[in-house]
Parts: C-alpha cells; structure tokens; sequence
C-alpha cells in the first residue's frame, strides 16, 4: 500500500492552555478528495491552521510526501506545495484583485495554475483585476481566495468552508468548478458544515466533534443516522 | 521678499523632514513598530559618514555609497535578531525596546565622538546657490529636496509596482496568511527595517552636511519626522513629503517672525493640523 500523501498521527492542538484537537489520526491520500465536516467548533479550522504550519505541533504530528512537518513554519509549508483556502477569504485588502492572485503565486512553484488559467476558471475576476479586493461580492472575493490558493500550483488544497455566507447560486457556480480545480490529480481537503454538498463532491469523510474525530467512512457508504450521531453526539 | 524666501526654504527644509520621516513612515506601516531610536539612527549615520570621509578622505556624498549599505545591514540584523522578538499584540515592548536602543546609540556615540558638535564638509556645495527669480536659492538644499522627492517617488513605486512592495502591503494586512502566501514576515520585516534604515543614511549624511550634530540630536529629529508622518497622514509617502514641506514652512515662518520662535511654529502647526485633522491631511485610503 503507498504511503498517503498527508498523515496525521496523535495530533493535539492548543490556543494556550485550551485544547481544540484531541489525538487525531487521519491522512489524505494522493489525488483523494477528502471531506471533514463537523458542527461549529469541532476544531476544522484548527486543523487547518495546523496542517498548514499557523499553528506549531510536534514534528512528527503532520508528515507530508514523508517529511515530518508538524514544526516548520507556514511559510515553509507553503513551499512544499500545501495551500489553504481560509475560512472567511481573508483576502489581503490593500492588494488589488490582480495582486491577490500574484501574491499566491510568490512560492513560484511550477506546474498547471497560472493568472491566465484562474481568470479562464472565473472569467469574472478578469474583469475585476483592478479593482480592490473589498469591493468584491462575497462570491467574487471566495473565487480570488480559491485563486490565490491555486497559484501556488499546490499538490494539497485545503478549503475551509468555501460556501459560507454565499447564495446558493454562488455556491454552485464554485463547486461545479471543483472537478476542473482537482482534475489534474491534485488533492483535496474540504471543510464543509452544508453535509450533502461535502458529500456529493468527495470520496471520502471525517466528522469531527469537539477536537475528536467520530465517524471515518465513504462518503457513498456512510448512512445519515451515522452521521448525525457523529456530528451531534446523540445516540 | 524676505517672507517668499522664507516660504521658499522652508519647503526645501521640509524635503530634509520628510526623509527623517520616510523610513519611520514606512516602519510604522509594515509592522507596526513606533521606532524611538530612529532620530538616533539618523544620527549614527552622520556619524558613519563623518567615519568614511575622515578614512579614506572622500566627499560625503561618496561616503554615502558605503554608509547606505552599511545602514542596511544593521537594520536587517537589528530586526532579525532582536526587533522581531518585540513584535505581538503588544504595542509596548517595541516601544520600550527601541528606546533602550536609543540610550545605547547616543552613548556608544559620546563615548567614540565625545559630545563636540561634528560636521561633513561638503566643500564649494555648500555656498553655492543658484538666482531664482530675485531669490538666491542654496545649491545642497535644493539637491536635498531633489533626493527627497526621489526617495519618496522611489518608495511609493516600489509599494505598488514590484513584488516586495506587494509582499510588504500584504504582512501589513494580515501576517498570517501573507505566510501561507510562503512569506517569511520575519524576512520581510528585516527586509523593510533594512530598507528604511538605507533611506535614515542618506537623511543622515544630508543633515550631516547642513547643519552640525553630536550624539544627542537624535531626539529633535526623530520629533521632526514624527511631526512629518502624522501631519501627512498615516501610510501616505506623498502625504509625509507633504508632511515635512508644511513643518519646515512654519518653522521658516515663525524664524521670521521671530529667530526665537522657529521650533515653537512648527510644534504649534503640528498641534493645530492635529486638532484639525486628527488623521492626517492625507491619510492612506482604505482598501
Ligand atoms: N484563536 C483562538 N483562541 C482560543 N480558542 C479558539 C481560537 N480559535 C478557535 N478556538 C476554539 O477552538 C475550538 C475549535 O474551533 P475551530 O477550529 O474554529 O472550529 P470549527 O472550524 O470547526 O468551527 C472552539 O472551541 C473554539 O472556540
Ligand atoms: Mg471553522
């Protein structure tokens, strides 16, 4: 069996004496799109933050392509090939639409993802390359942090709640993007609390409650009580 | 004529405030950090190039090709090893870490250079002026204000057209996912130390040249070119030139009201465009 491509092995995260991750195991194999998902506060955007170096674990907590990973730096982690979409976009305000993008290609590293190919992905954004990024809509802007992720030609993309806060249409103007982004064998984390959405666009599930992962399956196989039993914690 | 000539100097001055004030500006816009050691600094590179020109016997202005790199080089280690591990939520420590800085600066210097009043010798330069229109115009503050506005021009052109501009506007906005973008703020912020301390060595061998210093003029100049940043507004380099010209406008103005009134005008415009205008004339557009 090949190693996976992320591992995550007893992995605990704290925000100073407050612990938000609890022994999680997990890995995400190559060209795996995987879904997490878990109430508000089961501690998915910290294992964003601690897969992606923002918050600091033990070396051998996060092993990538085989490298232990746990203790480097995000900025480290970037060049290695990881990316993250954040949670809320979190797009640089004083940086036009144009920069964003650039900006996420600073790593230079090579491979498909190029301003021309984001602006082919939303042809909206071309349009708006000028323009600060605040005076996007919510979608626009969630297309320039998917953009600003993809630059960096990443071999894992992380996203962290993508359709929050967006219209429906939006939202599926986004996810019918998905197969074009992950196409080229790219892996692919998606952190989502919209359950069917998660569930329609990946192979594989976590469900994490209160820093604990409950339930590991298919994302075709595991049946809704499961679900809601890992999520909510009701038996 | 007397006051046009006022006016007329005055603004030349201000270019020499608004380099005391660029590297402060640009500080204080990438990482947040008031620096209390930066008329100091401005002071160690007089001092620097007062050093070169008596070694090797060359004009001030040659001494600067080594001074600006050897300032550069300070700021980076300075911030790599010991600024950087000031910064966080807590706007204090930096506060109170540059101005140990500033104590060590000055008494490094009076301990070398004693507390004489030094000067750059910049020969012929400096009384040579030039006839504008009725007016007798100095050679080496028009050159100064030339420097200023290049500095400035240079500056504002770096932060909006090349990729370390774009690296320091977006730490500035947020640290944390700049470093996702593979940007080491550790790196960037020395880099941004190194940048401002090269423009504090040209500030320091113009002053140099001007007017005499010892190792205790830090303190005024370091007031100078807060004045500067804060009647410019926040984050705005044009708006710092803008900043120093409308200083040293008013200290030229007060002078001729009265020799005794020079540094009070400037404090008092300072004061009023505070009051005013609490951020600034020109304060940096949001977004
Ligand atoms: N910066 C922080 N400081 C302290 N506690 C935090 C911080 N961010 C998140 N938490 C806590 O960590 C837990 C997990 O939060 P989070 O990872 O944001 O959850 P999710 O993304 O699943 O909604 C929550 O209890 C939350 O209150
Ligand atoms: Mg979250």
């Amino acid at each position: 069996m090949p190693e996976p491509m992320l591992q995550i092995t007893g992995l605990n995260s704290y925000y100073g004496d407050f612990q938000a991750l609890y022994n999680l195991n997990m890995h995400v194999d190559a060209g795996e799109v995987l879904a997490i998902i878990g109430a508000n506060g089961a501690g998915k955007t910290t294992l964003m933050r601690s897969i992606t170096g923002l918050l600091p674990n033990g070396p051998g907590e996060v092993t990538y392509k085989g490298d232990a990973i746990g203790a480097l730096r995000a900025d480290q982690i970037a060049f290695k090939g990881i990316a993250l979409v954040p949670e809320g976009r979190q797009l640089f305000p004083s940086l036009s639409v144009e920069e964003n993008l650039l900006i996420g290609g600073q790593t230079g590293r090579a491979g498909p993802w190029s301003l021309d190919k984001v602006f082919e992905l939303f042809p909206i954004l071309k349009e708006r390359r000028s323009a600060p990024s605040t005076a996007l809509s919510g979608g626009q802007q969630q297309m320039v942090a998917i953009g600003r992720a993809l630059m960096s030609n990443p071999d894992l993309l992380l996203m962290d709640e993508i359709s929050l806060g967006l219209a429906p249409v939006i939202i599926k103007t986004i996810y019918d993007a998905l197969p074009e982004i992950v196409g080229d064998g790219m892996s692919a984390v998606i952190v989502e609390q919209d359950i069917s959405k998660a569930l329609s666009v990946t192979s594989r599930l976590y469900c994490l409650q209160e820093g604990r992962v409950t339930l590991e399956g298919q994302s075709k196989a595991v049946s809704r009580d499961d679900i809601s039993r890992a999520y909510f914690g009701v038996e | 004529m007397d006051w046009l000539n006022a006016i007329v100097q005055g603004m030349l001055l201000g270019g020499l405030y608004a380099l005391f004030a660029a590297g402060l500006s640009l500080i204080f816009g990438v990482m947040r950090l008031v620096n209390i050691a930066h008329g100091d600094f401005i002071v160690l590179a007089a001092f620097l190039g007062l050093a070169t020109t008596t070694a090797l016997g060359v004009h001030p202005f040659v001494a600067a090709l080594f001074v600006i790199p050897a300032m550069a080089v300070i700021g980076y280690a300075l911030q790599r090893g010991v600024l950087n591990q000031t910064l966080g939520d807590d706007l204090l420590p930096p506060l109170l870490v540059t101005f140990g800085l500033s104590v060590i600066i000055q008494n490094a210097l009076l301990e070398v250079y004693s507390a004489d009043p030094q000067k750059l010798n910049a020969g012929p330069l400096e009384v040579t002026s030039i006839p504008v229109g009725g007016l007798s115009v100095g050679l080496l503050p028009l050159l100064t204000f030339g420097v200023a506005v290049m500095v400035i021009g240079g500056l504002q052109w770096m932060f909006y057209h090349t990729a370390l501009g774009r690296a320091f506007r977006a730490v500035s906005d947020n640290q944390d996912i700049a470093q996702l973008m593979g940007l080491n703020r550790r790196h960037i912020f020395g880099l941004a130390m190194a940048l401002a301390l090269a423009v504090t060595a040209l500030a320091g061998i113009l002053l140099g040249v001007r007017t005499s210093f010892d190792p205790a003029s830090g303190g005024a100049r370091l007031i100078f070119g807060f004045e500067a940043v804060i009647i410019g507004g926040l984050g705005n380099l044009w708006g710092t030139l803008a900043g120093g010209i409308i200083l040293g406008v008013a200290q030229n103005i007060g002078a001729q009201i009265n020799p005794g009134w020079q540094l009070l005008a400037g404090h008092i415009a300072f004061l009023v465009i505070l009051a005013v205008r609490p951020t600034g004339l020109f304060p940096r557009m949001s977004g």
